[in-house]
């Protein structure tokens, strides 16, 4: 396989274009077609786990081909441990959501299909890239299915919602490009490996961190500029919602992971401090907002905001614990080990991966009650565990994995950067760790009212329990969920070169040297 | 030897695994033969083990089964420390929980649920296992949180009741702020011992002795303290312990496993486990005393003015585990995993009784409709009667040996408080006999105060029940007479517990005054401690039997203290103030006013606003006219080129030349 | 003999009819077309003034290019007219206006 990465990209979009061309008057072949898509996209991309090399630093199954040669532009993709998974989880969420949208989607199914299978695409090219401007082209395309999706399939709101999506994203990506573009005028290479190298001032480093920071944070998203996300969410389609939480929240971390630690690693350690006030800002102050809404699908987008809160700060920790010394040696600041800083980066990403499982599980949750009485308001539900017990299971499991109980993948993220983020600071810790309390009250505050208790309302008491399709969906993520919760160590152990290879890159100054 | 740890500890998931996934299809004999199968298996290797570990001595068994996670240099990983400690608990664990399995059958008969339940308590049981057989802080974590999970499920197993489900949110929740101090308790410890692995750490404490955190205070006695918070909360310590009373919503069988004899000592469990590091700070351990002592004295008061048979039971166990916790505190491990054993073994049957007691007047729990229910359901009579006798400390019974060692030890202590401290637990006797005298009294003599209907239907519970309340009942008798020796003295618990016996001699010198456990009975009259029990045994005669009349006259001479004591202290009613409607408003405060309004109005959507009011001055100027475009057209020409011809140095000219 | 000044003068002048027309102009758009068409003359008559000055045949040949554009232009002009007077019925300038902000 050789060109495998650059199949994974362009098969399902030219399989969407395809299904765009069988059209929506012939929706059932092109379900099927988007089915069969999926399934074999995701086929494929388990080759790169297995054909992975998990003792190299490098970047594997690379391509580079010249694009625009005059300004050196290539198309230059590969992926390490960080991007693999990542991969993987877009593809497998990819092939959910299709099937998840197989009844639901009446109006235009075709087109919807096709959208979702050009966005993985997109997507796993924005994962795989390793060309700034091939990065940032997959990263703004990424955008244009998304806001088709909220705005055509969406809710009442869903035009207001789509276009706040849009120019909030945007707004935050053309700061990163005018700093690619700067970059390119200093170091005349648009390729990551050259721009990692490029020695930049403090102060470049600074305005490029900033411009970055943008980009990503409006992305994953961080407070202050989470707002556009409840609303994204509670009007796009279960689908949408799905992908949005799962996928397009890990671009801004793997953004943090891919550029604004090796790029600009000493801005990065000069504004830690302050990535981490918002991220535990994110952690409490977000919790107890989710704690007060009465929507179910804003509070899974709030409690996403709190946890995505996770990766950043496990990320930005690290500058806290370690440092690199004169003798290129890397060495503890207040008594942290190293070993704790690894916790924290491979904390943030298992809290990537397994954020993509619990909130993709919990939005086709609220979708499956969505679509059997039209409501996402908590209080038009009562006791549905009655009605629907199958279901019950599953959505009290997914509620304590987001609750961040041991034994699902909602702990092991957690726990990994609280341990890790308490040899930064012990105050870190501690209100990182107020999620415990906090996430499981909203989450479970919620499941008491919408799954126990007695029936409340005729609706309820008429709703049918899953069918074999939605059975297969949310099996399928409690599979994952538990399997992550139970051993770790596979994924720990695909990402950990690579993050061994970050951290150097991270810790290694790019100031000029003084004289 | 790593197979039969296996064994015990995967047998009870296999169970609940089956059972919970097919048991509507496997039906209820083959789902309950199934999961009873697997705590059977659990509990005959248990034994095995016991012998293995206590009575024959083999080496303490440490190995890791799987890497959980392995990070650089750090290994977490799920592991297995077998020594007499947990050998004990593995057996008093499977004990109780396969006698409270055979009790489902017949107390859960009607029930729809049934298969379900069977496949949370073997579940639970297997999450206890984990707890106890745990040889890292990982997984002592991981137990730790499935036990409260599973006490989640099983409080509000009966999900159709709002009481229930409300009470199963709190525990968790209430469980997870103790939680939440151990987890930090946990990342403290892997920042100053590096590893996470029980002896790794152990062999390590003396050197993080003395190191210091957030200026001057002790990392030891702030990793006891947060780790004790932990214990607090699993273990219902005030001012914690507000989840336990209302865990009695879950049906019977779950306040006995988990509420009495296994979930609640996890707390107990881990100190005693973590001697080596508690024992090096006296200020934790004074402080794991002091709220001990507050918990045996307060809540056993509370137990007087219950109605509810299954709430005096369940203040009674909290006392209890007050008890248990002073005995930790002064640094007498032993002597508390010791009571907490015996207490398994009484509290379950206790709870068992009144489980019987509660089925065969069908549901009906207020002890002020019961009475006189001797005759009725004798061998219910015969065993609660032995369990009330071993709770309040009848001398030769399991609980008077377990108590009294702990009120020695507390009474050689030399901790600061030590003599308030007695003082409490002396006090506290009294209080025990009084309110368990006092509701066996209401329940089982007197006059009948059933209804007519309940009176004529009332009689012995089914085999299923009484079984395991006769089997339950034999080592709450014999089990300290036993025990006492080999466990406190002569070493059983000797490879897992570390006292330093130069700075808390408190075990030291109980061992110098014990004789013999016949010899500890026969002493037990002229003790203080004996005759608060026969003194709180006789007020609760008067008051429950001989002059009724009495109860209702002090209760309106002392309303204010009877009021305090009714509002439990009033813990309820401040959590609810404070906690869950502070936290209700702040988060609607945060959300409207700052989420909303401030990000979301103000400045996301005020600078939308912005630009349109930006466009709207602008707008005008778009009139629509040809000559008025071409009109600025011209005098933009113009202004430019006046600007070549006046201002020399313009790069149009500098283009040109 | 006439001076190259005088043709500039002479264009300035036509130039600022032109322009004049453009601005003061309300009543209908063919007016306007005939004021572009007057600008047009004055560049041409430029190039053709500069062209004979400085003997350069180019400037010349420019004004066939211009004068056949704006054939063209004045074709493609009419046709919009034409059809703007049968869309609204007026091709008063004050009505078109569409284009307000």
């Amino acid at each position: 396989m050789e060109s495998i990465l650059s199949l994974l990209i362009w098969l399902p979009i030219v399989g969407g274009v395809s299904v765009l061309v069988i059209g929506n008057s012939r929706s059932n072949l092109a379900r099927w077609a988007s089915v069969a898509v999926s399934i074999i996209v995701f086929a494929l991309s388990l080759n790169l786990w297995t054909g992975f090399d998990t003792s190299t630093q490098g970047m594997q199954f690379v391509e580079n081909t010249v694009w625009i040669s005059q300004f050196d532009i290539n198309y230059h993709i590969g992926i390490d441990g960080i991007s693999m998974l990542l991969i993987l989880l877009t593809t497998l969420s990819t092939f959910l959501v299709i099937i998840a949208g197989w009844q639901v989607i009446q109006n235009r199914a075709a087109d919807y299909m096709a959208a979702f299978l050009i966005m993985e695409g997109v997507i796993i090219g924005v994962f795989s890239s390793l060309d700034a401007i091939l990065f940032y082209v997959f990263w703004e395309a990424s955008l244009i299915p998304m806001l088709l999706i909220v705005g055509i399939w969406g809710g009442q709101n869903r035009v207001y919602a789509a276009i706040k999506f849009f120019l909030y994203t945007f707004l935050g990506s053309v700061f990163m490009l005018v700093s690619l573009i700067y970059m390119y005028i200093q170091g005349g290479s648009f390729s990551l490996d050259a721009l990692n190298e490029l020695p930049l001032t403090l102060t470049e480093q600074s305005w490029i961190f900033w411009a970055f920071f943008l980009a990503f944070a409006v992305k994953v998203p961080m407070f202050p500029v989470h707002t556009w996300l409840p609303d994204a969410h509670v009007q796009a389609p279960t689908g949408g919602s799905v992908i949005l939480a799962a996928i397009m929240l890990k671009m801004g971390g793997y953004g943090f992971f891919r550029f604004s630690l090796p790029i600009t690693p000493d801005a990065s350690s000069e504004f830690a401090m302050i990535v981490i006030v918002l991220s535990l800002i994110a952690i409490v102050y977000i919790g107890f907002v989710a704690l007060v809404q009465k929507d179910m699908k804003k509070l899974i987008a709030y409690s996403s905001i709190s946890h995505m809160g996770f990766v950043t700060l496990g990320v930005f920790a690290l500058f806290s614990v370690v440092k690199m010394g004169t003798d290129g040696q890397i060495h503890s600041i207040a008594g942290g080990s190293l070993e704790s800083v690894y916790l924290g980066l491979e904390g943030a990403m298992i809290q990537m991966i397994s954020h993509g499982f619990i909130s993709a599980a919990l939005f086709l949750v609220v979708g499956v009650l969505y679509e059997r009485l039209h409501s996402r308001e908590i209080s038009s539900y009562g006791g549905v565990i009655n009605s629907m017990p199958k279901f019950t299971g599953f959505a009290v499991l997914f509620a304590l994995a987001n609750a961040g109980l041991p034994g699902t993948s909602g702990f092991v993220g957690e726990f990994m950067v609280i341990l890790s983020s308490l040899q930064a600071n012990f105050w870190y810790a501690f209100f990182a760790a107020m999620t415990l309390i906090v996430g499981a009250a909203y989450t479970l505050w919620m499941v008491k009212r919408v799954f126990w208790g007695p029936i409340v309302n005729s609706d309820v008491s008429n709703l049918n329990d899953i069918n074999t399709r939605e059975f297969f969906i949310l099996g399928v993520l409690a599979v994952a969920v538990l399997a992550v919760g139970v051993y770790p160590q596979p994924l720990i152990e695909v990402m950990h070169v690579s993050m061994v290879h970050l951290l150097e890159q991270a810790l290694t100054t790019k100031l000029p040297v003084a004289l | 030897m790593e197979n039969i740890y296996l064994t015990i500890v995967l047998a009870p998931l296999i169970g609940a695994i089956i059972v919970g996934l097919a048991g509507h299809r496997l039906g209820r004999t083959l789902s309950h033969s199934i999961a009873i199968f697997g705590v059977t298996v659990s509990t005959v290797l248990a034994l095995y083990v016991f012998n293995h570990h206590v009575l024959k001595g083999a080496e303490v068994f440490n190995e890791n089964i799987y890497t959980w996670m392995q990070v650089g240099g750090l290994n977490m990983s799920v592991g297995f420390l077998v020594d007499n400690l947990t050998s004990v608990m593995l057996l008093v664990v499977s004990f109780v929980s396969l006698m409270v399995h055979i009790y489902t059958i017949g107390y859960m008969q009607e029930d729809e649920g049934y298969t379900k339940f069977f496949s949370y308590i073997s579940l639970f049981t297997f999450a206890m296992f984990m707890l106890v057989i745990s040889n890292n802080f990982m997984q002592l974590f991981f137990g730790w949180e499935a036990v409260g999970l599973v006490s989640y499920l099983l409080i509000g197993f009966w999900h159709h009741k709002e009481s229930a489900v409300e009470a199963s949110l709190k525990a968790f929740l209430v469980n997870r702020v103790g939680d939440f101090g151990f987890l930090l308790g946990i990342a403290v410890l892997l920042m100053f011992f590096g590893t996470l692995d029980y002896l790794e750490t152990f062999t390590l404490a003396n050197q993080v002795n003395g190191q210091t955190i957030f200026g001057d205070m002790s990392v030891i006695t702030v990793i006891c303290l947060l780790l004790f918070v932990g214990a607090m909360g699993k273990s219902a310590q005030v001012p914690l312990h507000v989840w336990l009373p209302g865990s009695m919503e879950g049906p019977t069988p779950i306040s006995a496993l988990i509420h009495a004899a296994t979930m609640v000592t996890a707390g107990i469990f881990m100190v005693s486990r973590m001697s080596p590091i508690f024992e090096l700070s006296d200020v934790a351990l004074t402080v794991v005393m002091v709220v001990g002592a507050i918990t045996a004295i307060f809540m056993g008061l509370l137990g007087i003015v219950q109605n509810d048979i299954k709430r005096v039971v369940a203040y009674s166990t909290l006392s209890q585990l007050g008890y248990m916790t002073v005995a930790l505190g002064v640094s007498a491990y032993s002597v508390a995993i010791f009571h907490l054993m015996t207490h398994a073994f009484f509290k379950a049957l206790l709870f068992l009784a009144a489980g019987s007691v509660i089925v065969a007047l069908h549901h009906e729990q207020d002890i002020r409709k019961m009475g006189a229910l001797r005759k009725k359901m004798p061998i219910t009579y015969f065993t609660a009667l032995i369990g009330t006798l071993a709770l309040i400390g009848f001398p030769g019974f399991a609980g008077f040996y377990s108590k009294d060692m702990i009120i020695e030890a507390v009474h050689f202590s030399n901790l600061p408080f030590a003599d308030w401290v007695y003082c409490a637990v002396v006090f506290g006797v009294f209080i025990t006999a009084f309110y368990s005298l006092r509701m066996f009294f209401v329940v089982f003599h007197g006059e009948s105060r059933l209804d007519q209907h309940a009176e004529e239907h009332v009689h012995e519970t089914a085999l299923s029940i009484t079984v395991p309340l006769i089997v339950l009942a034999v080592p709450s008798v014999i089990i300290g007479y036993l025990t006492i020796e080999p466990m406190l003295f002569t070493g059983w618990l000797e490879n897992s517990i570390y006292i330093d016996a130069s700075v808390h001699g408190s075990v030291a010198a109980l061992k110098e005054h014990f004789h013999s456990a016949f010899n500890l009975m026969l002493h037990a009259i002229v003790t203080v401690p004996f005759w608060m029990m026969i003194g709180g045994s006789l007020a609760a005669w008067i008051f429950s039997l001989y002059r009724t009349d009495w109860a209702k006259k002090i209760q309106e001479r002392f309303h204010r203290t009877n009021y305090v004591l009714e509002s439990l202290y009033g813990f309820d009613r401040l959590n609810d103030i404070v906690f869950v409607k502070g936290s209700r408003k702040l988060g609607e405060f945060l959300w409207r006013v700052s989420d909303m309004t401030i990000i979301d109005q103000i400045v996301v959507n005020g600078s939308a606003r912005l630009m349109r009011f930006m466009g709207s001055v602008i707008r005008p100027v778009q009139t629509g006219y040809v000559y008025h475009y071409a009109f600025f057209m011209i005098i933009g020409l113009m202004l430019v080129l006046t600007w070549v011809l006046v201002v020399n140095e313009n790069p149009l000219i500098q283009l040109g030349s | 003999m006439i001076a190259l000044s005088d043709y500039l003068i002479l264009s300035a002048i036509v130039f600022c009819i032109g322009l004049a027309g453009i601005f003061i102009n309300r009543t209908n758009i063919i007016m306007l077309l005939m004021c572009v068409e007057l600008i047009l003359a004055a560049v041409n008559t430029n190039f053709i003034a500069f062209s004979y000055y400085s003997s350069d045949v180019a400037g010349q040949i420019f004004v066939f290019f211009i004068l056949t554009v704006a054939a063209a232009e004045v074709a493609i002009g009419l046709a919009i007219l034409t059809l703007m007077y049968r869309n609204r019925g007026s091709i008063d300038v004050d009505v078109t206006n569409s284009l307000k902000g």
